[in-house]
């Protein structure tokens, strides 16, 4: 890579204009040039940032970089998952200077993040929730994400000692691996306390459809679902939909419960604040960061919500006792002897899956008990 | 929480219920733009009215603690973006469809910038009418439980229908979005009827956006149109610009949009993307069956700018 260094006459000119113009735009637009960051990392959200879910979990860990010496953060809300995404990353790389990049939308990896990976080399991306495969993708790519799903077993535990109808209901956006694993540790997590309780699950197809998730939460307290949990974007309009119509509701993402304080049993929350700061301490140390990172309740990335007023005696026990399990690691949610809602065996007697393993995170099945399909 | 197992009813009680909450929007929005374009002009913008005005409402509902203060706030905030249009729209060679677009993006870039500091708190919600309390089956009472903003826009059509026809302002309207020049010579100024009937028109979206926040779904975010107020505008062309059509249109968009959701409930769960899309190919196949390649949209203004 010598050859890089040996300019040619023209691109020596061509790169001397491009430095004198950028030195006549920082003389017109000094706020640029009196910044004194070492380091500028860009955050880039599918919705507004402060939607009591998914995108506000995020921009909570970007806004706890804030403190740190030397680091300035760019963000940019409501970006869809379209080559739109694209130029956002191109005018945070070129305009703002960003060297670290956390697309945080699941349809961003393939093909728009990838593609920047390949044009700026020089410009580390991780994506959160994306499959980084070392054979497969650039180095300067990667992917951070948290098992979540233990959350929602806990949810389901709780659930299971709470329902009385025995039908639990779930409000999902796309059938993806993730959603797919939430779906079905939900309803494990109920199984684990009553194996006759099934869960409902409808599909939105979106992440983000305020008037739909609404009709799907009627739809499923309509069926008899008597405790409700989602994985969309902003949960908000199920929790309060939910429990408008006195059904109560597991958490996702963030902490619901200021929104129907009664009703709300717990939730599964992120904690991306520890999970940027580690990327930005090895940043600023100068380290290579890390392509693929993952961790649970044990690693602090993902917390539960404080249990409700709702919630029995039986089922504390059980949810402290299965917490305290999960903190040890090694516990799976998926084993065996298991069947998919369409028959096939998903986990043969004596087999388990623990959370950290990667065939999780291609899961394409809803498990025996959960009413759905995945297409 | 008592429940009773309904079954495969709930499918239709999800519809039902589905066309009642999900169609009050659009019967307002829709309502309005059959005003506007009764009178000649079409105004794209109401999207980023029903967006401006859903926070508007939210934000006021909140600050004040009386979700009917935000349902009128949500109106004035309309009215505004109707006249704003209208007036500018007065001008030769404005293109009130390029106005309506450029005041769709507005209305929504303004509602989000004023709109950030409402995401989180809760308002209270406007009342609804428990019009199922006869039936012991919770579903169908909740199916029932029908809000005044529903009822208000159902007479509203059937009072507009019949204004059209009987009554001098209703003439004045539609002579002016029929033929400018016949209304100059009965003395009649277009623009400022155009002016009128388009602030109209930007308040009912307002209010149908007050709907959005302070009912059902009940809170403001960002996402919480998601092109209703786009597709009212098209309801309006597919009802013929008559009132009556446009609230049995929006009935359907609503029942339709149910379907989806309802039909995964009860187990039906296979090509569930495809439900999704049963009110736009509904949409679709009557454009299609309704048209005619030998004449205009029956009951289209002669004034619009897409029929002139």
């Amino acid at each position: 890579m010598t050859d890089k260094f040996l300019l040619s006459r023209r691109d020596l000119l061509k790169t001397s204009a491009a430095g004198a113009a950028l030195g006549l735009a920082s003389a017109a637009f000094p706020i640029r040039a009196a910044r004194a960051a070492a380091a500028t990392v860009g955050f880039i959200y599918v919705g507004p940032k402060d939607d009591y879910g998914y995108n506000q979990a995020h921009a909570e860990g970007a806004a706890a970089l804030k403190g740190i010496e030397g680091i300035s953060i760019v963000e940019e809300e409501n970006v869809p998952e379209t080559v739109d995404v694209q130029k956002t990353m191109e005018s945070m790389i070129n305009l703002d200077g960003a060297s670290l990049i956390f697309p945080t939308s699941f349809g961003y990896f393939d093909p728009h993040m990838l593609a920047m990976c390949a044009k700026f080399p020089d410009v580390q991306f991780r994506h959160c929730g994306g499959m980084w495969n070392k054979d497969k993708h650039p180095m300067n790519a990667g992917s951070y994400f948290g098992y979540i799903g233990m959350g929602q077993y806990l949810n389901g535990v709780v659930a299971g000692h709470t329902t009385k109808s025995k039908k639990l209901g779930f409000v999902a956006a796309k059938p993806i691996p993730q959603v797919l694993l939430n779906i079905n540790s939900f309803l494990l997590g109920a199984r684990s306390v009553d194996p006759a309780i099934t869960c409902q699950v409808i599909f939105t197809g979106e992440w983000s459809l305020a008037v739909k998730e609404a009709e799907a939460t009627n739809a499923l307290v309509d069926q008899g679902a008597d405790v409700i949990t989602c994985h969309v974007d902003s949960p908000k309009v199920v929790v309060e939909t939910a429990a408008g119509r006195g059904a109560f509701v597991c958490g996702y993402h963030a902490n619901q419960s200021p929104l129907a304080p009664e009703k709300y049993l717990t939730g599964a929350e992120w904690n991306w604040a520890k999970v940027y700061k580690m990327f930005v301490d090895d940043l600023v140390a100068g380290k290579p960061l890390p392509n693929f990172t993952r961790g649970g309740l044990a690693d602090g990335f993902v917390k539960m919500s404080p249990l409700g007023p709702a919630v029995g005696e039986a089922a504390r026990k059980q949810f402290d006792a299965t917490l305290a399990e999960m903190m040890k690691g090694g516990f799976s949610v998926i084993k065996g002897p298991l069947k998919s809602n369409k028959g096939t065996i998903v986990a043969t007697e004596g087999q388990a899956f623990v959370e950290t393993a990667i065939e999780l995170e291609s899961m394409d099945y809803l498990v025996e008990g959960v009413v759905g399909s995945t297409a | 929480m008592e429940t009773t197992d309904i079954g495969l009813w709930g499918v239709p009680l999800a519809m039902l219920g589905g066309a009642i909450r999900v169609s009050t929007p659009f019967i307002f929005v829709s309502l309005g733009e059959a005003i506007t374009e009764r009178s000649g002009r079409i105004n794209l913008g109401l999207e980023g009215t029903l967006v401006f005005g859903a926070m508007s409402a939210y934000a006021v509902a909140v600050m004040t603690g009386s979700p009917w203060l935000g349902l009128l706030a949500a109106a004035v905030a309309g009215l505004c973006f109707g006249l704003f249009h209208g007036w500018i729209c007065k001008f030769p060679k404005v293109n009130d469809i390029a106005i309506g677009i450029a005041l769709m993006l507005f209305g929504s870039g303004l509602a989000f910038f004023f709109g950030k500091p409402f995401i989180q708190p809760s308002a209270l919600d406007l009342p609804a009418i428990p019009f199922g309390s006869w039936s012991g089956i919770p579903q169908v009472q909740a199916a029932l439980n029908v809000n005044v903003l529903f009822l208000i826009g159902a007479a509203l059509a059937v009072f507009l229908w019949w204004a059209f026809r009987n009554t001098r302002i209703g003439l004045i309207v539609r002579v002016v979005g029929d033929s400018a020049d016949a209304a100059r010579a009965m003395g009649l100024n277009p623009n400022t009827v155009r002016l009128l009937a388009t602030g109209v028109g930007g308040a009912l979206a307002g209010i149908g956006g007050a709907y959005l926040s302070l009912y059902y779904p009940g809170s403001w975010t960002e996402r919480i149109s998601s092109g209703q107020g786009l597709m009212a505008v098209a309801l309006v062309i597919f009802a013929r610009w008559n009132p009556l059509g446009c609230f049995a249109a929006a009935l359907l968009f609503g029942g339709a949009g149910a379907l989806g959701p309802a039909l995964q409930s009860v187990g039906v769960t296979q090509g569930y993307y495809l439900f999704y899309a049963a009110p736009y190919i509904l949409t679709l196949v009557i454009m299609i069956a309704t048209s005619s390649p030998s004449r205009t949209l029956a009951g289209a203004p002669g004034e619009l700018s897409i029929t002139k």
